[in-house]
This record gives C-alpha cells, sequence and structure tokens, in this order.
C-alpha cells in the first residue's frame, strides 16, 4: 500500500514541502524556490549505510529517490561495527569508494572533522535550487545541529536520526507495589529498589553493564548532576557529581539489576525487560519496536515510556545521532546533497518514526498530527520522545578516542558492579584516559 | 634453456641424523624466483611492513610520525597488555589440556567395541564442524544468568544460578568449557589414529606379566601414542593462542577486560582505537612469543618420536 506521506514522484514531493512552508511550520525560505531534483538524473551516486533499522527505512524507499531524481544508487550497508571500521580505512586513505556516509556522531564526529573527510554542505544548504524551502535549521533539535556542524560552526553533515535515553518501565510491576513513576533520581534508586525481589527473580532495574556499552549509562546519569566527563579539553571524571552518578549506576546495578548485569549489553536488557521481571529500563528510544510485539514480549500494553526522572541539578535526556555526510573526496557532491536531504525530507522522516525505526531531528515531522496517527508505538512513547528533545543534551564527550573512552570507563564501571569503590576507579580510569586523549588532539 | 646439473658427489655425504640435500649450481637459482616473489609479498613484506609501522606513530585520520622503540616502552608499561598476555596464556592452557584429557579419554572408549559405534562416533565429532560465531551465539544464550538452558538444569539439581561468561572470575573457564566442547572430537580423532597403530603383541606380553588395565594404560599405551599426543597437543596450542571468534562473540573481552586476550586486545587497539602503530608493536611482540612457543613444542615434538625413543 502507497504511504499517504510519500508517493515517489517530484510533483507530491514539491508539493508536500511547500505545504509545510505555508503553514508555518518552518520558515524563511521562499516558497517559489525549487530544487531540481533532476539535475543530477543519470549520474550514479555510492552510498555507505550502517545495517540498522534506520538504514533499512532509506534501503526501502531507495526507488523513491531513484524516480524523484535519476539517480542511480548503489547502497551498501553493514552492521555498525564494521562500517565505522571500513569507513574510518578508506576515508583515511583519501579515496573513499563511496559518495555519502551514514556516521554515528556520538563516535566518529570529531574523528572525521579532524580528518577533513566530509565536504562543506553550508553553501549547498543556503543555495535554493539544491535545497528544499522547508529545510531550515529551525526545524532541527539542538543536538542535531550541535552534531552536524563543526567547531567553526560550518555544516559538514544532515542529522538524520537522533536516540534520546528514556525510561521504559513495567505498570504492572509498579501497580503491584503501589508505586508511582520516580520524579527524581533518588526516587529512582528507591523505588528499584522497592520493585527488587529476588525470591520471585523480580528485580527494579536494568541497563547495560559490558564494558563499552556501560558508559553512556552513567554519562547520561552524569547530567543530571549537571555534569560532563571532559571540560574544555580535560579529563574531569574524578569530579564530586560524576561520583556520586557513578555511585547512582553502581547502586541500581548492584542492588535492583538481575544477577550477571555486568555482561548485559542492550540485547541482554531488553530480553530482561520483554520478559516482565524487570521494572525500569533505561536505555535508548530506538529499542522500543519489540516491547509492543506479542511475538516477542510479555510487556505488551503494560510499558510506560518516560522522559529520565529531574537529576539534582537538572532534567536531561542523553542524546545519541547518526547523520549523512557527503565525503570531501566525492566528485558528485551536489547530488550526494540531494540524497541526504531526500533521507531528512519530511516523508522520509515520517517513515522512520512511523516504523519506529528511529527519530527523525526535525520537529515540523514530530508535531505533525497526520505522521503521529500513523505512528506504530503508543502515543506515550511519542509523547516521550517529544519531552526528550526538550531536555537533550549530548551524552558523550566530543573527542576523537570515544571508544577508548568508552573502554576505558567501562571497565571502571564494570568493576564498580563487581564491588570497585566509584572515586577510586574513576580516578584509575581518569589517569589512564588523559594521555589517551592528549595523543589524540596533539 | 637454462641447464640444471646436480653436484651427486654432494648427495653421497650421509650423516648419522640422515642424508643431506643434494648441492644445486648456481643456474637452478632462476626456477626459485617465482616462489621467492610470492613469498617475498605475502609473507616477508607484511612482516617487515608491520615491523616499520610499529616504530612509528600512526593512528587513522593523523599524521605518520617515526619515534623509535617508543611503542614497545609503551607496551612494557601497559598493564593491560600484560593482563591479556596472561589471559592469553591461561586460556590456552586450559584450552589444551581440557580437550586432551577428555578427548584421549573418548578415544580409549570408542577404540573398543560395542553396539553403535560408528553413529556415537559420527554423534561426537559434530561440534568440530560447526561455524565458532554460531556456536557462540548459541552458547551465549544457554549461558544466559535468568533465560540460559544451564541455570535451569542446575536448578533440577538444587545447584542454584551462576553467572558464567557474565562474572569476570567465572569467564575464562566458561569459555575454555565452549572451546572444549567443540575441539574435544579433533583430539579423540587423532588419538584414535594413534591407538589404531599400537601393535597387540606388547599387551599379550602384559598380560602373560600380569599387568593390571591401568599399568597397560601407563607403561604401553600412553608412551606408545605420545607422539600422537604431541601432535594434538600442536594443533590445539597453534588454535587456542590464536583463538578470537568464540571469545569476541560471547564476551568481546569482558566483563571489564576479564577475558581480553592478546588477540582481542589487538584487534580493538588497530580497528577500534584505529592506533596502528601501537597494534603493530603489539603484533610483533606477540609474534615473538609464538615463535618462541613453537621452538618449544617443535623440541617437545622431537623427544617423543618412535625413532628416537627406540635409540634411547
Amino acid at each position: 500500500m502507497t504511504s499517504p506521506f510519500w508517493t515517489p514522484t517530484r510533483r507530491n514531493f514539491l508539493a508536500g514541502s511547500a505545504a509545510l512552508g505555508a503553514a508555518g511550520l518552518v520558515g524563511a525560505r521562499p516558497a517559489s524556490a525549487a530544487v531540481d531534483w533532476k539535475k543530477f538524473a543519470g549520474t550514479t551516486l555510492e552510498v555507505n549505510l550502517v545495517k540498522s533499522p534506520r538504514g533499512e527505512i532509506l534501503l526501502k524507499y531507495m526507488k523513491d529517490f531513484e524516480a524523484l531524481t535519476g539517480i542511480k544508487v548503489n547502497a551498501e550497508a553493514t552492521p555498525e561495527q564494521q562500517q565505522r571500521q571500513k569507513t574510518t580505512i578508506e576515508l583515511s586513505s583519501g579515496r573513499p569508494s563511496f559518495d555519502v556516509v551514514h556516521l554515528s556522531y556520538h563516535v566518529q564526529k570529531r574523528q572525521y572533522e579532524k580528518g577533513k573527510w566530509l565536504a562543506d554542505l553550508s553553501g549547498f544548504f543556503k543555495d535554493p535550487s539544491l535545497t528544499d524551502p522547508s529545510m531550515v535549521e529551525g526545524d532541527f533539535a539542538e543536538a542535531g545541529l550541535k552534531f552536524a556542524k563543526d567547531a567553526d560552526g560550518t555544516l559538514r553533515s544532515l542529522p538524520f536520526s537522533v536516540d534520546y535515553w528514556i525510561v521504559y518501565w513495567n505498570k504492572e510491576l509498579f501497580d503491584a507495589k503501589g508505586l508511582k513513576y520516580p520524579t527524581s533520581f533518588e526516587e529512582m534508586v528507591s523505588t528499584a529498589e522497592a520493585l527488587t525481589d529476588k525470591s520471585t527473580n523480580t528485580f527494579g532495574f536494568v541497563a547495560r553493564g559490558l564494558k563499552n556499552a556501560n558508559t553512556p549509562v552513567w554519562t547520561s546519569l552524569m547530567l543530571g548532576y549537571g555534569a560532563t566527563p571532559i571540560v574544555d579539553g580535560k579529563v574531569a571524571s574524578d569530579s564530586k557529581e560524576a561520583v556520586e552518578a557513578a555511585k547512582m549506576y553502581q547502586t541500581l546495578m548492584t542492588k535492583a539489576a538481575p544477577v550477571g548485569v555486568s555482561g548485559f549489553n542492550w540485547a541482554e536488557a531488553q530480553s530482561a525487560f520483554l520478559q516482565g521481571k524487570v521494572g525500569m529500563w533505561f536505555d535508548g528510544v530506538g529499542f522500543a519496536p519489540p516491547i509492543e510485539n506479542p511475538e516477542k514480549s510479555r510487556v505488551v500494553g503494560k510499558t510506560g515510556y518516560s522522559v529520565i526522572p529531574k537529576g539534582p541539578a537538572a532534567q536531561a535526556a542523553g542524546t545519541f545521532g547518526d547523520g549523512l555526510g557527503v565525503t570531501a573526496a566525492s566528485t558528485k557532491k551536489e547530488a550526494a546533497y540531494l540524497f541526504c536531504q531526500w533521507a531528512i525530507s519530511h516523508e522520509m522522516g515520517a517513515h522512520l518514526l512511523q516504523a519506529g525505526a528511529g527519530v527523525p531531528y526535525r520537529q515540523s515531522i514530530l508535531d505533525d498530527a497526520a505522521v503521529r496517527k500513523g505512528v506504530t508505538m503508543p502515543g506515550e512513547w511519542v509523547d516521550a520522545v517529544v519531552a526528550s528533545g526538550k531536555v537533550s543534551q549530548l551524552a558523550l564527550p566530543v573527542i576523537i578516542p570515544v571508544t577508548e573512552f568508552r573502554d576505558i570507563y567501562g571497565v571502571a564501571l564494570t568493576n564498580m558492579i563487581g564491588g570497585a569503590d566509584p572515586a577510586a576507579e574513576l580516578k584509575k580510569a581518569g589517569e589512564q584516559f588523559a594521555p589517551v586523549l592528549a595523543r589524540s588532539e596533539g | 634453456m637454462a641447464s640444471v646439473t646436480v653436484d651427486t658427489s654432494a648427495a653421497d655425504a650421509v650423516t648419522a641424523k640422515g642424508v643431506k640435500p643434494p648441492r644445486l649450481a648456481p643456474n637452478y637459482w632462476p626456477f626459485v624466483v617465482p616462489a621467492l616473489v610470492v613469498i617475498g609479498a605475502v609473507i616477508v613484506f607484511p612482516w617487515v611492513f608491520t615491523l616499520w609501522m610499529s616504530v612509528n606513530s600512526w593512528t587513522l585520520g593523523q599524521e605518520q610520525t617515526f619515534i623509535g622503540l617508543d611503542n614497545y616502552i609503551r607496551l612494557a608499561g601497559d598493564m593491560r597488555f600484560w593482563e591479556s598476555m596472561w589471559h592469553t596464556a591461561l586460556y590456552t592452557v586450559l584450552s589444551v589440556v581440557a580437550p586432551l584429557f577428555l578427548g584421549t579419554l573418548a578415544a580409549l572408549v570408542f577404540d573398543g567395541q560395542f553396539p553403535l559405534r560408528g553413529f556415537l562416533r559420527g554423534v561426537f565429532v559434530m561440534p568440530m564442524m560447526a561455524t565458532p560465531v554460531a556456536i557462540a551465539l548459541v552458547w551465549t544464550m544457554m549461558f544466559h544468568p535468568q533465560l540460559g538452558v544451564l541455570n535451569y538444569l542446575l536448578s533440577l539439581v538444587g545447584i542454584g544460578a551462576q553467572e558464567w561468561i557474565y562474572n569476570q572470575s567465572t569467564v575464562i573457564p566458561s569459555l575454555v568449557l565452549v572451546e572444549t566442547w567443540q575441539w574435544t572430537p579433533l583430539i579423540m580423532l587423532i588419538v584414535l589414529g594413534g591407538l589404531a597403530a599400537v601393535p597387540r603383541e606388547p599387551y599379550e606380553s602384559a598380560e602373560i606379566d600380569g599387568a593390571n588395565a591401568w599399568q597397560k594404560f601407563r607403561y604401553l599405551t600412553l608412551p606408545m601414542i605420545a607422539p600422537f599426543l604431541m601432535i594434538a597437543v600442536i594443533i590445539r596450542s597453534i588454535d587456542a593462542v590464536k583463538s578470537f571468534d568464540i571469545i569476541y562473540a560471547m564476551t568481546q573481552g569482558g566483563p571489564g577486560t576479564a577475558s581480553e586476550t592478546i588477540n582481542i586486545y589487538l584487534y580493538n587497539t588497530a580497528f577500534a582505537y584505529y592506533d596502528i602503530g601501537y597494534g603493530s608493536a603489539m603484533a610483533v611482540v606477540f609474534f615473538v612469543v609464538i615463535v618462541a612457543l613453537s621452538f618449544v613444542l617443535m623440541m617437545v615434538r622431537a623427544r617423543t618420536n618412535w625413532a628416537d625413543m627406540e635409540d634411547r
């Protein structure tokens, strides 16, 4: 069945965009300006994507782009880790085999900037013959623009999908204990402990405990304490706030989490929550779809979706995200830019959101009642997404050695689950990471 | 056409250890060039290049600079490196000893005569035919503390839930369990081959002398299958020391770094941190260790071959 939001014709695409502009959802560019989508017909683009629900959406509707533009797309999608390795090696060689690259901002942003691997899209973005009038900066979530622009404010990519960390909670377990969703970190800990009953194999909380994967849990909690692990390019992970966040992580993971949580990545945490024996699960919004799938879940219709409670200093939803960039080495930059623009268009954003595959950065899509109506996830999930967007903060530092950062602090956090002292572990990790950070920018 | 002449006088030179290969005239060497080119390109060049990278600071996306032995000095003080070396040694030893013991036991059982022996042998060797990553995924589910079948089976006999690969102190033994499950059949096949070659006469003499089953095994079977056991040890050691797929798929070296072997650390350094220079230094050191281990194993093997035992 053809989606009401997208038919693969240029006329409909432009009409939809113009309507949005006219509705005042987006702003400023004259509605008379029109993108010549067929300008690069006959060009062949090489596109490198991450094999993920987000990448799959692009692949699914790729034919629409080809019909709209006459551009042929050769798309390759590989799993996240392998894609990161492949693209880094190719980009560092100076001769990547692709024109468009799908990147994870929270891991690759600074690395790509330092390598000067992405083309400057600022000029294209301002050019009415290349950019649809609906595409204006004011429509993007602040985090998306932070991700997409480099330190000088140059636009290096287009923000594609955002991942806010929210709390999934089992209403049935809460009701059984007469508990309400917590409003503060303090309440979150006490609620998790109150929900835990080891005799019935019921636990109050689950999150990632596995090295590397667990670091964003701690950094997201740290945002609630008003702190970040790197301040002005220097390691600040042994601050009072960082230690408090680590202590909270340790308490939740040792007193309220299932046995063996130190080996849990998101998949194991998700499995535990789907079994209906876990009160709260803290992770990205993109992991929601299986929860409402009766074939995979025992918590269908019983799950609450909420913004993380307020911390002592702030309420902040840890934010991660993907973008699409045009390689600096590409000889088909304009055509590649058109692809990126199509990928984050209103129609594609609607597909992304409605499938629960990801969340577009564009507010006009999230606010569109017709789009929301087609979302397969409960309205509460969309509300949590929108509310998280309002308190969104980048959860990982924008540095080159993000993987080392996650590994080193991940080991410290795993050790804390094993009973180690948070302050001592963070101090040790900071001493280990400081020279790595210094080398990376040296 | 180049003529080939062989100095046959050299072929007559016989030593106590064997026959010396004939000395070849210089005009034979052009025939060796293609092989030398291939070896140079496929083996020598990568190693020379790795050595070169190991004396450079080279992170993908950044400038490459010559730093001499700094990467090696950094390695010497890198506790994570030494920890990973220890994990590699422990993992290798356990992954050799456990399958060797169980494989030998299985070979002794399957060497006997009993109904359905052929069928059961077929079933027994099936694990070694499976893909390591597929095995890893299945075992990961089996090890799951809440959902895994292993804890369910333990609960049936009153044993509490174990954390298996999800606990820092039990992760290596748990991984070795998987390795043992997969590779015991290989040892069994090698030892079974050895048992088939063992002559019957010494056993008849031993029985006349009143030897019991243990004595026959200890003083006859074991010495006679020793060369086969050594081959099994060498094959298993090489395989275990370079083990990567099962560990990476099941734990990625975790929890923390509790199961991080040198291969995993090297992989992370080169392909997750993109620190190619440091990763190369690690590869060079690991190569030296492997060569040393190979020499030791070759020497031990030389001591266990039948001809030498007869000399003694």
